[in-house]
């Protein structure tokens, strides 16, 4: 559709300020990131330090709650909140929908919702097209609380795709799952998102070395962020000496946060 | 009355683990025989009263005679059945959508939730069977003054249950349909609502046992026809089994309507858990 041409953009951040509109402290201060066009960022920092507010941000949902300052820009001319799909810790998927129509979820919420018959068999393909390649094509019908977790998560992959968005905004998605689980859906985002800008939330290293095209340490309070070297291969990474030593650099790094 | 949700919440509960128990078995012949025994013995320790306090058929008539009266007078009672059936069904409708556009409204006009909600304190505060009288004043004997009886009587667990179920979506549900540029409408439409459901239900399900309640005693304040008319009757020619007989229908049918109820919601609500 029309942001399939388009390149994913970047963001650029800087010299934002976060304060809840209920606290004197800001939560962020001075932040300073590139978010660079079609990789993954992946931020790490320990829980409360105001990551999530970060990327609850860039969603639009604090719009209303916090106080901010500073300046955030992306390459593209449209508007951010026209750009990002979000994707939680929690797969949110409504119970009373079936997989399928649990994947065409944004198609109800889309301004334009009247639409003429051979669009929505065209999305409803489209759909069944995605539910292929997360490999649930035979789950359609279900309803989510017959899956299990990591397929539910995979649903909620194929209903962020569905909304062809160029920004994809992740928030511990996959930090419920169990190991094996999680290595293959780490997998899976990775391919299917490789074309888009993706900013990853996470508190595991492991996770953060494996899929990071680029890597930002959150820390202190209020929060800054400091960008981290990352080994040159294409993600996801296997594990090896290097990305071992790379994990305990910043579990030290991290730990200092932890007083 | 104002303790009805918590009635509603214990109830709740209740049919959580009713239902975990029939899960376990998940036989309704099973059921079906467990009903029966039940009932049985119900019988039979009223039959031994009876008996052995030697009491008369004026204060507690003995199961057969009620059971011979059931036939004896079945086209009486089945006519004024229909009458108090018709009062509950229509009750519950009107007092299912009161309830309904009460909780929308406190939801969707939140300065307007400040005047309304002691309205509906009030509402409850006043016993119905106090404002009964009032109520066949206005609407007659005929069947709108019990339809509007049971309908105040099930407005309030209807309108605090639909009202909790939806203030209580869950946040990622709204943060995600924000995410994908909803509007407040289609928020409503598309999750607050179908996630309130089970809480709603909860509330119809209170709603059922209780409409008869309303029905009822309006007959028994003033009517022409229905169960409560015909107990009354029946109780001032000493008919105490044909009382018995009409309080039989009376709980057969509340138990019916509560089970088809609870048919209908798990069918329309199948992710209730």
């Amino acid at each position: 559709m029309m942001n399939q041409q388009q390149a994913s953009p970047s963001i650029i951040i800087r010299d934002v300020t976060l304060r809840y509109n209920d606290s004197n402290e800001p939560i962020l201060k001075s932040l300073n990131m590139d978010i660079l066009a079609s990789n993954w960022t992946c931020i790490l920092g320990r829980s409360g330090c105001g990551k999530s507010s970060l990327l609850r941000y860039l969603a639009n949902l604090l719009n209303t709650k916090v106080q901010f300052s500073g300046s955030l820009s992306t390459s593209s001319e449209i508007d951010l909140k026209e750009q990002v799909a979000y994707m939680a810790q929690q797969d949110l998927l409504m119970p009373w929908l079936t997989v399928l129509d649990n994947v065409l979820l944004s198609e109800k919420f889309s301004a334009n919702t009247k639409k003429s018959q051979s669009d929505k068999q065209q999305q409803i393909n489209k759909a069944k097209q995605l539910l292929q390649q997360v490999g649930l094509t035979d789950k359609e019908t279900l309803l989510p609380q017959q899956l299990s977790g990591g397929m539910r998560q995979r649903v909620a992959l194929a209903r962020t795709l569905m909304q062809e968005k160029p920004i994809v905004l992740m928030d511990e998605p996959f930090s419920a799952l169990d190991a094996v689980t999680r290595y293959r859906l780490q997998n899976l985002a990775c391919e299917l998102l490789k074309d888009k800008t993706v900013v990853l939330i996470t508190h595991d290293p492991q996770e953060a070395i494996r899929l990071a095209n680029q890597l930002y340490i959150m820390q202190g309070t209020p929060a800054f962020a400091e960008p981290l070297t990352l080994p040159s291969t294409t993600t996801p990474r296997n594990s090896d000496a290097k990305s071992a030593a790379l994990q305990q650099t910043i579990i030290e790094r991290l730990e200092a946060d932890y007083e | 009355m104002s303790n009805l949700l918590l009635i509603a919440k214990l109830q709740n509960n209740l049919h959580k683990q009713f239902n975990k128990s029939i899960n376990q078995v998940d036989k309704p012949l099973y059921m079906l025989l467990r009903l029966t025994i039940s009932f049985l013995i119900i019988i039979a320790i009223w039959q031994a009263i009876v008996i052995i306090f030697e009491l008369p058929s004026f204060i507690l008539p003995a199961p057969l005679s009620v059971f011979e009266r059931l036939i004896e007078r079945h086209d009486v009672l089945f006519r004024h059945s229909l009458v108090t059936a018709q009062e509950v069904i229509f009750g519950l409708l009107l007092g299912l959508s009161m309830g309904l556009c009460f909780a929308l409204q406190m939801l969707l006009f939140k300065p307007l939730k400040r005047w309304l909600l002691p309205i509906l304190i009030i509402s409850q505060a006043i016993p119905v069977f106090a404002i009964a009288p009032i109520l066949m004043l206005w609407l007659g004997y005929g069947i709108s003054s019990k339809v509007v009886m049971a309908a105040i009587i099930i407005f309030f667990p209807v309108t605090t249950c639909c009202y909790d179920g939806l203030k209580n979506t869950p946040m990622g549900y709204l943060d995600l349909a924000k995410t994908m540029g909803a509007t407040k409408w289609q928020m409503l439409r598309r999750i607050q609502f179908p996630a309130s459901l089970p809480t709603l239900a909860s509330g119809i399900r209170v709603a059922v046992v209780i409409a008869p309640i309303g029905a009822v005693a309006g007959e028994w304040i003033g009517s022409s026809e229905g169960l409560g008319y015909l107990m009354l009757q029946a109780n001032a020619r000493m008919l105490i089994d044909e009382m018995f007989a009409a309080l039989f229908i009376l709980s057969a049918l509340s138990v019916c309507l509560y089970f088809i109820t609870d048919k209908l919601l798990k069918k329309f609500i199948p992710w209730e858990v």
